[in-house]
């Protein structure tokens, strides 16, 4: 039989319905559609396709998108190891529920998180006006892109270094003391190096979603050409305009550039448990 | 204890860590529920009763009850196949489930367009058997299913790999069927990562906003879904009625951390079951 040989023999049964079943439902709802992209992509002329990816618009939607994912990924990562260390080193009234608040951007939709940020970041908002005082405008500038990316974030950063934290041997840094080592110095050469690997994954996811995201951005952002258009909305927009073409174009430099960070990420998830697992 | 922090630190980094959160997450969340209720309890009713929100609601809920389902029958099979047997290609196949996940929601809804778009692929045969996928119901339906597809698979296939085959096999030598095998034993088993995961899924399918925008059309009362709802009574500067829906969804996000926090409870009492019985027997 064919099985036997695709297959390492097993008593169970049921191995070829779901696993055709499984490949058949993959292929037609993400594949197929998927592929669609490059297809699309190679109906169009060179010249045509490379004048619509590096347009004056669309570069300046790189710049921001890129730059905005990537300063909120870094603020993630510093802030989402200080949360992660607070909720795994010390105990405060309340502490489970705020281990549970960090969850929140997760789950509350996003178009939900981005009229709640508008509103609270315009200059009549509980937060914009304070802001305001001192000459800082948040809503409908890059700022506010900011914002919302670091919102979006946050959980990858603190979820991603939480576990390894929880899991840190207290001998080491026991050891560390014993041999006269300072707290800092315990912490800046024992422990960050063991965070390393996890704190760079949680960049990496948070700076992924980041570069994606559509709902929360689009209404702090003001949607100004040349100034506060993320790439994404720049695909909404010629998909507005019927202009399949060019929107395929710009949906297939996203694509490349989020395929490129999964793999990365696979890679750091795969060193940092080969990292654990030779310890 | 030698690592606890001195005093004066560990209250500086709660009180930066608090801070943080309370600026960052707390405060949106509560904005949403303020500003909902600015206008008094009887305009929010007004708000919510509105038939227009009403069917966005509905909409909300067959599209979330359609993609569900089948997001589960999926994982439940991938599961199988992929934890309980050996097979070549396995590892590619796992990473082609998340690849929904690297996708930009926008990018989501356009390969859908690119299919069944007046322009696309299938455009012109579907148009001509008056078939409406796209700026219609089956869309929305299809950018839902896209996005939440591999919320049930990535929770199952760690937790039935480190379960391995032991227990069917047991239960298959005693004379087991194959639907006893899988109601008996394999369920039982993976109970609370399956729920988890469809929680997980039911609250991003009903949230959705970025791919449903791309296929829906907006058309009030028949393509709108409650973001897009909010969207629209947002951009209209119908601030109370837009935080009204909004605040529906913020209620379903609450529920779904509260679910969550129960669900990894047990998932953790999951795996320690399962370990403890792995060195009970040595």
């Amino acid at each position: 039989m064919a099985g036997r040989s695709f297959k390492h023999f097993s008593i169970l049964p049921g191995f070829w319905p779901a696993l055709g079943f499984s490949v058949l439902y993959l292929s037609l709802i993400v594949l197929a559609p998927l592929s669609a992209v490059v297809l699309k992509t190679t109906t169009a002329s060179w010249a045509h396709f490379w004048g619509t990816i590096t347009s004056p618009s669309v570069v300046a939607s790189y710049r921001l998108s890129f730059g905005a994912s990537l300063a909120a990924a870094a603020i993630n990562a510093v802030f989402g190891l200080l949360v992660a260390w607070v909720l795994v080193r010390y105990s405060f009234p309340g502490k489970r529920l705020v281990d549970a608040l960090v969850d929140l951007p997760f789950a509350l939709p996003t178009a939900v998180a981005g009229i709640a940020l508008t509103t609270l970041y315009t200059e009549h908002g509980w937060i914009g006006r304070l802001l305001a005082r001192v000459g800082i405008r948040v809503a409908f500038t890059p700022l506010g892109v900011l914002v919302a990316l670091v919102f979006i974030g946050l959980p990858f950063a603190v979820r991603s270094v939480q576990p390894v934290l929880e899991d840190l041997d207290a001998e080491i840094e026991d050891a560390a003391a014993s041999l006269g080592a300072s707290r800092w110095r315990t912490f800046t050469r024992v422990v960050f190096p063991l965070l390393r690997p996890a704190l760079l994954t949680g960049f990496a996811m948070s700076f992924a979603r980041a570069l994606g995201e559509y709902g929360s951005v689009v209404f702090i952002s003001g949607n100004m050409p040349m100034r506060t258009e993320i790439t994404p909305l720049l695909i909404m927009t010629r998909l507005e305009q019927y202009d399949y073409a060019g929107a395929t174009a710009i949906a297939l430099v996203m694509l490349v550039a989020s395929f490129a960070l999964l793999l990365a990420i696979n890679l750091l998830q795969w060193r940092s448990r080969r990292y654990a697992e030779a310890r | 204890m030698k690592r606890q922090d001195p005093l004066l630190l560990r209250c500086g980094l709660t009180a930066a860590a608090l801070l943080f959160l309370a600026v960052f997450v707390a405060l949106p969340l509560f904005a949403v529920f303020a500003q909902a209720l600015e206008k008094g309890l009887a305009a929010y009713w007004t708000a919510i009763a509105d038939p227009d929100a009403l069917a966005s609601i509905r909409l909300t809920l067959l599209a979330a009850g359609i993609a569900v389902p089948m997001n589960l029958v999926f994982g439940l099979a991938a599961a199988w196949a992929i934890a309980k047997f050996q097979f070549p290609g396995k590892n590619l196949l796992i990473t082609l489930i998340d690849l929904p996940f690297a996708v930009s929601p926008v990018i989501s809804g356009l390969i859908y367009v690119l299919m069944f778009g007046a322009q696309g692929w299938l455009g012109p045969w579907l148009s001509d058997r008056g078939i409406k996928i796209i700026f219609a119901v089956p869309g929305i339906v299809l950018a839902t299913i896209f996005v939440t597809f591999p919320f049930v698979a990535r929770e199952l296939i760690p937790l039935m790999q480190a379960q391995g085959t032991e227990e069917e096999e047991a239960a298959l030598v005693l004379g087991a069927s194959g639907r006893q095998l899988f109601w008996r034993v394999t369920l039982p088993n993976i109970k609370w990562s399956l729920l988890y995961g469809v929680i997980l899924c039911s609250a991003r399918a009903m949230g959705e906003f970025g791919a449903v925008s791309v296929v829906s059309g907006h058309i009030r009362g028949e393509t709108n879904t409650m973001p897009l709802h909010v969207e629209i009574l947002y951009n209209e500067y119908n601030f109370a009625g837009a935080f009204a829906v909004a605040s529906l969804l913020a209620l379903l996000a609450l529920v779904t951390l509260v679910a969550k926090r129960l669900l990894e409870r047990k998932m953790r009492q999951d795996y320690a079951d399962f370990k403890a019985a792995e060195s009970a027997e040595g």
